[in-house]
């Protein structure tokens, strides 16, 4: 237990809190009815880029502390503390032939964090949100008592992308997907411009269970050409024997050193990068057996790459519009580049129907999420003109990526906002749950 | 909260109708600002800049406020955080005077003493308890290159100044790691109505030039800011003069 600084993936805006280890569901309790003046808020792998894992002045709730996993490899329900990162579930699981049906990015988060922002995958048009597959959540509520709750209850709802601010989730049943290998089957196609891209995926994703574009958001080339990926598990059936594996073994590569200059990550390298990752890429390729993590989880062979960045850290620009208002994508990458704003990481995807998370942030359309270093000259004021854009086209950003949205933004998107709020102010009058992300948007 | 883009959502200014502190409120402005705490002495000037600040998402606050009463300060300083968390505090409030009048009226340099150096020393302490307490925020203090050196010219000034950023400086060292940014700034001569009149000493510079250094300092994390920078420079090689050389400059 001690204060230290706290900032997201994205290192920006670092507040004091108070750090409260726990390790069972019992010092949960008791660290919510002790909880400061200024509250308390849970934190898992602290992936999330902005504030919401961050409670300045008050308490925050180190939740790698709840670990356990039990398995039915009979009917793959896993019933998993929230502590429990998707790489120690995967790490389990996968040889026992199930595989966690939804992912982000990166394997490096909570059960408790993939509840809380409700995260997608590259599957969200087919299967839906993470917590489309919780049967169930124990959760501390604030006044610290202990509560299942169940797909279709009211703080199941506010709590699947509630931001940890419902409750502090401790344990989860969670339903898994069988598989047969530890492969995916991958097609990639490879695109010089953005609307053959979006045109391609419009029209073909349905085809996939898994489909993501990794877009060159770099300042050389053309605006918004692209690299589509899609693909499913491979089954064992249609491949050779010798090829059949379950095991998963991803080990990580090279740590980024805690001492890299401001900037390296500029926009001269990141247009390299960007460069060379497009020309890599095969114009067509089909069926290729690729590893799971390789398919997933790339970004996850280099540990703590968010360094590279230097102190002044970055953000992730992530946002949803309705195909009705799928120019918000191009436009987004041409004010970006008008600026000198490149981004390594610039992910396009098509979401599918929305739950019922009153938070979650998917709706169906299309969603595109940009990493771009902070200290871009003239990034705020570019920034908020795509937010009115964004509004304009009955979009919404992504609580877990953002870092600078305004509360007028966030009501104007979230259409449930007013449920959620009612709710939170029935279940914690006085505020026990509190983090820096609250306090800015005023959830 | 201040956001990943250092942009402040709620800030106070003690001694808000500076030209400097005008200066940055305007470069403060953006779509994140919220709510803008305004403690100064009543007067027009205050009240056509609460004007000129509020909007439908800004909204403005004003506070009566005295740097040179004391005893007054822990109620402003209770006003002006009753509504939330502050990010970003500003200790702007200072008196430059001359000395040829305090000579010639000892009361008249006991007062620029009160203001400058008590005052800042009494709202300083106060806020710092609340950012404390916030875990999160920045003070950022106006100083003077005045401080760094007396001058026989303006040393009771100077002095005031010396004992505010030895204050503030300590602050941010005893601060460190609580989440709150302390920021001394230290500009040399800048064009406001403090210095109207006066002969323009070299380096100077306008109350936007020492505004963009704050915003600046602020997205650095700064601890001290030199206006213009190159005063760092200046002073440092001033500091290193023979007194019996300094005393003949004619600065
Ligand atoms: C490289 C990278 C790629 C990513 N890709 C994706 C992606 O493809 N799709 C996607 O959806 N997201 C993605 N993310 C975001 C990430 O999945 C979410 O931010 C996730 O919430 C992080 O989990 P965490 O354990 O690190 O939680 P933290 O960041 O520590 O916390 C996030 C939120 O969860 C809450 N929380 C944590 N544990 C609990 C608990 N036990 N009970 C209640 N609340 C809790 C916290 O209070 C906070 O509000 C990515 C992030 C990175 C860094
Ligand atoms: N201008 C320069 O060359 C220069 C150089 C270095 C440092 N500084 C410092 O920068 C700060 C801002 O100065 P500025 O240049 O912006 O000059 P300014 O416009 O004259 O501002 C000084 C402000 O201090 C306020 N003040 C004086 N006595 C006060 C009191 N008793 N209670 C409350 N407020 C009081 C004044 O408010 P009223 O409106 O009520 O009089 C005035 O608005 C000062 O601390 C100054 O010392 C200035």
């Amino acid at each position: 237990m001690s204060d230290v600084l706290l900032s997201g993936w994205g290192r920006t805006a670092p507040t004091r809190a108070h750090v409260v280890e726990v390790s069972d569901a019992a010092h949960v309790a008791a660290a919510l009815l002790h909880a400061p003046a200024r509250g308390l808020i849970a934190r898992g792998l602290g992936r999330s880029y902005g504030d919401p894992a961050q409670n300045a002045g008050g308490d925050v709730l180190d939740i790698t502390g709840l670990t356990g996993i039990t398995f039915d490899a009979a009917n793959g329900v896993a019933t998993v503390a929230a502590g429990v990162s998707l790489d120690a579930l995967m790490r389990e699981c996968t040889p026992q032939g199930w595989w966690v049906p939804v992912t982000p990015g990166t394997r490096q988060v909570t059960v408790g964090g993939a509840i809380a922002a409700d995260v997608h995958g590259k599957n969200h048009h087919v299967d839906g949100t993470f917590t489309a597959h919780v049967a169930r959540m124990a959760l501390s509520l604030p006044d610290g008592t202990l509560v299942n709750v169940y797909p279709g209850d009211a703080l199941f709802n506010a709590t699947a992308g509630g931001m940890g601010l419902t409750g502090v989730v401790v344990e989860a049943d969670i339903q898994l997907l069988p598989i047969t290998t530890a492969l995916a089957r991958v097609d990639t196609d490879r695109f010089d411009d953005l609307d053959s891209l979006m045109a391609a995926m419009a029209s073909g994703d349905d085809q996939y269970r898994y489909s993501v574009a990794w877009v060159d958001a770099g300042t050389r080339g053309t605006l918004g050409r692209g690299i589509l990926i899609r693909g499913d598990h491979a089954n064992a059936a249609d491949i050779p024997e010798r090829k059949r594996t379950l095991a998963f073994d991803p080990g990580t590569l090279a740590t980024v050193p805690a001492l890299v200059p401001n900037g390296l990550l500029n926009k001269a390298s990141i247009t390299a990068l960007n460069e060379a990752w497009f020309r890599k890429a095969p114009r067509q390729r089909r069926d290729e057996l690729q590893s799971l993590t390789a398919f997933f989880h790339p970004l996850d062979m280099a540990r703590d790459w968010n360094r590279m960045y230097g102190p002044r850290g970055f953000l992730q620009y992530q946002f949803v519009v309705p195909d009705s208002a799928g120019h918000v994508v191009q436009r987004t990458l041409e004010a970006l580049r008008m600026i000198g704003a490149t981004s390594f990481l610039t992910v396009l995807k098509r979401f599918g129907a929305e739950g019922p998370g009153l938070l979650s942030f998917p709706r169906p359309g299309w969603t595109l999420a940009l990493d771009i270093p902070t200290g871009v000259p003239g990034l705020a004021a570019v920034l908020d003109s795509l937010d009115e854009l964004v509004i304009e086209g009955g979009g919404r950003l992504y609580l877990a990526k953002d870092s600078r949205m305004t509360p007028r933004t966030l009501e104007l998107t979230y259409p449930r906002l007013a449920q959620f709020r009612a709710l939170r102010a029935e279940i914690d009058p006085n505020r026990r749950l509190n983090s820096d992300l609250a306090r800015r948007l005023d959830l | 909260m201040i956001d990943a883009l250092s942009r402040p959502q709620s800030v106070a200014v003690f001694g808000a109708t500076s030209q400097i502190a005008g200066s940055l409120l305007q470069r403060l402005r953006s779509p994140a600002l919220r709510h803008i705490v305004l403690a100064a002495r009543p007067s027009p000037a205050r009240d056509s800049l609460a004007d000129s600040l509020r909007t439908d998402t800004t909204a403005v606050t004003v506070l009566d406020f005295d740097a040179s009463d004391p005893d007054s300060h822990s109620g402003v300083i209770d006003a002006a955080f009753a509504q939330g968390d502050i990010d970003v505090t500003v200790i702007a409030f200072g008196v430059l005077g001359n000395q040829a009048d305090f000579d010639a009226d000892p009361a008249s340099a006991v007062e620029a003493a009160q203001v400058n150096y008590v005052g800042g020393v009494s709202v300083g302490m106060r806020v710092a308890t609340r950012l404390r307490e916030q875990g999160h925020g920045a003070l950022i203090v106006l100083s003077s290159v005045a401080g760094e050196r007396a001058r026989a010219s303006n040393y009771v000034y100077g002095s005031t100044k010396a004992g505010l950023d030895v204050f503030a400086t300590g602050l941010g060292d005893a601060l460190h790691g609580s989440g709150v940014h302390v920021m001394v700034v230290r500009p040399g001569f800048v064009r406001t109505k403090m210095t109207e009149g006066l002969p323009e000493a070299p380096l100077s510079v306008g109350p936007d030039d020492v505004a963009d250094a704050i915003v600046n300092g602020l997205r650095h994390n700064r601890e001290t800011v030199y206006v213009p920078s190159t005063m760092r420079f200046v002073m440092s090689g001033l500091r290193h003069v023979p007194r019996s050389l300094f005393r003949r400059l004619p600065i």
